[in-house]
């Protein structure tokens, strides 16, 4: 086969009645950190135990380095796993927990010494090596929960929500610690989040999931530029992309999106096919891509609801065409409630969605 | 910057409460409150109802028997005498043999201690199989024993003596053994599956990653994590074995019978004279073995319960 590191084929999972996986297909390639992104209940969490082993799957096959690993045990199919609640033993000490698989596996003393010690050195915890779990700070549990996988010497590393139980202030630490880690060992990493942070910033490539299907699977600039449906566009992006409802019209020529009467010209949006004149649309602008107070092809006139400043950042919200939407700005320009200003949307990196199939066109 | 700012604002404060010369600090709460006077008036009176009885019972034990005849059984012993407790472990007699109750405490012991520990072994295994490796049929399996626990002991105890007369072991210790045994299952093993249920099912998974079995899997990871569970356990097994009188009597012979029996027969033996002493030692020689695994594992206990049994 090619260079793929892990490869999903077909693979169904149903517990009963319910399905939560189906048919579903994914090549992770060699060294790749690739991020399921997804709202809780979308099967991330299910397609990454089946990968694990720790699910027997219903139908379908799953390759480990070009191995059909589809009815092996955990052990045997080269995997590490760090999980959300780092599921370290209590009654063993980090030592202990980070020996536990080697010794389980009667791998000679020395050897196992060797991988601890490098485990601890590159996770920085070999101070902690005789503590007990509970003597240990959220942060540095997980790092030794990682260090289970790192002795394990394995290819593929899946991760389960691992930082969803720390405080934001650790959770960033640790994933730019996740981060270098994938840099300098460049083995292949699955990473399961909900949070879209943590997928935008480690991630080779994202696959959004919802109800057990993949809905796009992209590099992350990708996802947030052109999300293929609107899910994706609605789940990606803190605060929301901005919506609207409304109608292809043809005036004169030139392509218009008519919402509630205002007219928003498509000349710069790349259309993947023609857009015909009277096709119900759903118009996504992210805030960031609407300019205020700035010379544009097209103003339209807005009335300043709520400022949120953000530091960096300042958020509008306002009416437009009858409809709140929201408008990131420097932080440093500020506009209080009630200040009449002029919005113009930068049509080259909007969506455009079919309302009935709520596909990209 | 930030430390005058709270040192201000400590100023701030303490010049406020200055100003208002009302209530401040704890609140008083007094002592002899109607509240306290129920709740501590409810609780002792509870205490006394339950303790009185053993009170009896010591005070009892210790009076010779003609000082029992004035009849008023609160007053303390004016003589104090071992002799009853004596008589009632070596020398009370039971139909033919007058070796007191020592013989049946040694049975006991040699009936508590095997059910106890063959029973704990089992129904661990059995819960943690039942809460961790989902089986085929593990729930039809759960469901049987515990319907299991809910049929009335009178019930099964003439099959089981055919069963047992069948196999040869009718009348024997290790009969017995086995079918306390066997009764402490359905309990046991909804208590382990409920506490194993309740520990992070993620520790499992990390084990099996691991690369641990089964048994691996129960001994170095769920047993050390397990101990008030088996504290509960082994006082629920030792305190029911012990107390048993049902089985004792009609799954054992004479030479057998555990010390609840043999209690039995020294109080209600009716020859000679009611010896109320020796009886009253003899039911605290034969309570003292529950009463002391409370004593000691108490604490444990009552953590097991709530660790186990919430969950689940």
């Amino acid at each position: 086969m090619n260079n793929n590191s892990v490869s999903v084929r077909d693979l169904s999972l149903s517990f009963g009645a319910v399905t939560v996986l189906e048919t579903l297909n994914l090549d992770i390639k060699d060294g790749e950190f690739l991020v399921l992104l997804g709202s809780s209940g979308c099967g991330k969490s299910t397609l990454l135990n089946c990968i694990a082993g720790l699910l027997d799957v219903s139908d379908g096959q799953i390759f480990i380095k070009d191995r059909n690993v589809t009815w092996e045990e955990p052990k045997d199919r080269g995997i590490g796993m760090v999980f959300q609640s780092y599921a370290l033993y209590p009654q063993m000490t980090v030592e202990g927990n980070l020996s536990f698989g080697l010794k389980v596996a009667k791998l000679p003393q020395a050897e196992i010494d060797k991988r601890v010690a490098r485990a601890a050195e590159i996770l920085q915890i070999q101070p902690l090596l005789k503590r007990k779990p509970s003597e240990l700070s959220g942060g540095q549990r997980q790092r030794v929960a990682i260090g289970r996988a790192l002795v394990r010497d394995v290819d593929v590393f899946l991760f389960d929500e691992p930082l969803s139980n720390l405080d934001a202030k650790l959770r960033s630490e640790l994933r730019v610690e996740i981060k270098r880690l994938h840099q300098s060992l460049k083995n292949t990493m699955i990473y399961v989040t909900h949070d879209q942070i943590e997928a935008l910033t480690l991630a080779d490539r994202i696959a959004v999931m919802k109800s057990g299907v993949i809905q796009q699977l992209a590099d992350p600039m990708t996802i947030y530029n052109m999300p293929e449906n609107l899910f994706v566009a609605g789940f990606i992006g803190s605060p929301s992309m901005n919506f609207f409802r409304g109608e292809i019209k043809d005036r004169g020529g030139r392509k218009v999106v008519e919402i509630n009467g205002v007219d928003f010209a498509m000349d710069a949006y790349p259309a993947r096919g023609p857009l015909e004149a009277g096709r119900k649309v759903v118009l996504g602008v992210r805030p960031e891509h609407v300019k205020v107070d700035e010379p544009g092809a097209e103003i339209h006139d807005a009335v300043v609801d709520i400022e949120e400043p953000m530091g960096a950042d300042n958020l509008l919200w306002l009416k437009l065409a009858g409809q709140t939407i929201s408008v990131r700005i420097a932080g440093s320009r500020r506009y209080a409630p009630g200040k009449a200003l002029q919005l113009s949307f930068d049509m080259s990196m909007a969506s455009v969605f079919d309302a009935v199939t709520e596909n990209r066109i | 910057m930030a430390d005058t700012v709270t040192l201000k604002g400590q100023a701030a404060h303490a010049a406020a409460s200055r100003l208002t010369p009302g209530p401040q600090g704890k609140k008083p709460r007094p002592m002899f409150s109607p509240r306290n006077i129920m709740v501590y008036g409810a609780l002792i009176f509870a205490a006394a109802y339950y303790l009185l009885p053993l009170y009896v019972m010591v005070v009892t034990s210790l009076k010779g028997m003609p000082e029992i005849r004035l009849g008023n059984i609160f007053s303390p012993p004016l003589e104090i005498t071992f002799e009853p407790w004596v008589k009632a472990w070596s020398s009370a007699c039971t139909g033919l043999n007058c070796d007191g109750l020592s013989r049946g405490f040694w049975n006991s012991v040699r009936i508590t201690i095997p059910s106890t520990i063959v029973s704990i072994a089992i129904a661990s295994v059995n819960g943690y199989a039942l809460a961790n490796w989902r089986f085929k049929g593990a729930d039809l399996f759960f469901t049987i024993l515990i319907v299991g626990a809910f049929i009335p002991y009178q019930v099964m105890i003439y099959p089981i003596v055919i069963v047992l007369r069948e196999m040869g072991l009718y009348g024997s210790l290790t009969g017995l053994i086995i079918v306390h045994t066997i009764f402490g299952m359905p309990i046991l093993t909804l208590l382990f599956r409920n506490y194993f249920t309740s520990l992070p099912e993620e520790l499992f998974k990390a084990a099996r990653v691991d690369g641990a079995g089964f048994w691996t899997i129960y001994f170095k990871i769920m047993l050390p994590m397990s101990l008030p569970i088996f504290v509960v356990a082994m006082i629920l097994q030792v305190t029911g074995i012990w107390n048993d009188f049902l089985f004792g009597v009609v799954f054992t012979r004479p030479e057998y019978y555990p010390m609840t029996v043999q209690l039995n027969n020294i109080v209600n033996s009716v020859q000679g004279v009611k010896e109320y002493n020796v009886n009253m030692a003899a039911t605290i020689l034969t309570g003292a073995v529950p009463l002391i695994v409370y004593f000691v594992s108490g604490r444990l206990f009552v953590r097991g319960i709530a660790a186990g049994a919430v969950k689940g």
